[in-house]
């Protein structure tokens, strides 16, 4: 079950890309580098059956860091909307020049 | 996780995960709607979970449901409804047919790179002798696998962790804090000091 675990883990990462790359509102950006994140942690899970139990523990980390993030980025995505009305990302390009 | 050769029972149960976590990915990434969207997101979550216990981490699965699908996905929805997004947008939330072709491009490309990499081979020294995780599990438990080494060999980590989400919460309330409210208790305080 490992090769299919892993293709799955393959097959969502790029979902999380593709979603990405397509859609501009911002919100469901963030929520595609979860997915992208998840993606990760069932490697990881699915290789520690095989490599130890040391997989399981970079999840809880993954899993720690993405809850901060999650906190930080919609904290970001909320002053940005007072000032813009907006998370439309075609809107937001300030930092384009 | 079972050693080869599975039952039916396991592969049926392993590949119906598997189609209902891709299924609900691909809906989590056209949906219009924001509320959909995420919504979907959790469905996903939910079945990563099941593919969780079903590769032997329990403790793992279960810290899934509570942080990702509990936690996480409850703040997205969350400013979703704060904000009043959750209707679909009017202007076009899909981007033209450029940025469809290099996403189709770059999906591929990665496709492409993760087969390659699937394909490598690993040393046989780094892989545990067989039956070792189920010997591991049969004398810590689900938890005791994954604390042991958590803080043992990761206990730093461990504790940068913790700084690392009091810097996130400070960041958090700094950003969401409203500027008006700010600059008013600043005000305030030079009156009070005057």
């Amino acid at each position: 079950m490992l090769a299919e675990a892993l293709a799955l883990s393959a097959a969502l990462f790029t979902i999380g890309v593709v979603g990405v790359l397509i859609r501009r509102n911002a919100i469901i950006i963030f929520m595609c580098v979860e997915l992208m994140l998840n993606a990760v942690n069932l490697s990881f899970v699915a290789l520690s059956r095989y490599y130890g139990a040391d997989g399981q523990v970079f999840v809880f980390f993954v899993m720690t860091v993405a809850a901060a993030e999650a906190a930080v980025g919609l904290a970001i995505i909320i002053s940005i909307f007072r000032h813009r009305k907006t998370v439309n990302l075609q809107n937001i390009n300030l930092l384009r020049g | 996780m079972i050693d080869p050769p599975y039952p039916l029972f396991y592969t049926f149960n392993f590949y119906l995960f598997g189609v209902i976590a891709l299924a609900s990915s691909l809906a989590f990434v056209t949906r219009k709607s924001p509320i959909a969207a995420a919504l979907w997101l959790v469905n996903t979550m939910f079945a990563l979970a099941a593919l969780y216990v079903m590769l032997d981490a329990h403790f793992i699965a279960a810290i899934q449901v509570l942080v990702y699908a509990g936690a996480i996905m409850v703040v997205f929805l969350f400013v979703i409804m704060l904000l009043n997004l959750g209707h679909p947008s009017e202007v076009a939330d899909v981007r033209g047919k450029w940025g469809k072709a290099a996403a189709a491009v770059l999906g591929v490309i990665l496709l492409a790179q993760i087969a390659v990499m699937s394909g490598s081979r690993v040393r046989p020294e780094w892989v545990l002798p067989r039956g070792e995780m189920d010997r591991l599990l049969a004398e810590k438990g689900a938890i005791g696998v994954v604390a042991d080494p958590l803080f043992t060999n990761y206990l730093l980590a461990f504790e940068l962790t913790s700084v690392l989400l009091l810097i996130a919460i400070v960041g958090a309330v700094t950003l969401g804090r409203r500027s008006d409210v700010a600059a008013e208790a600043t005000t305030g305080e030079s009156a009070s000091a005057g």
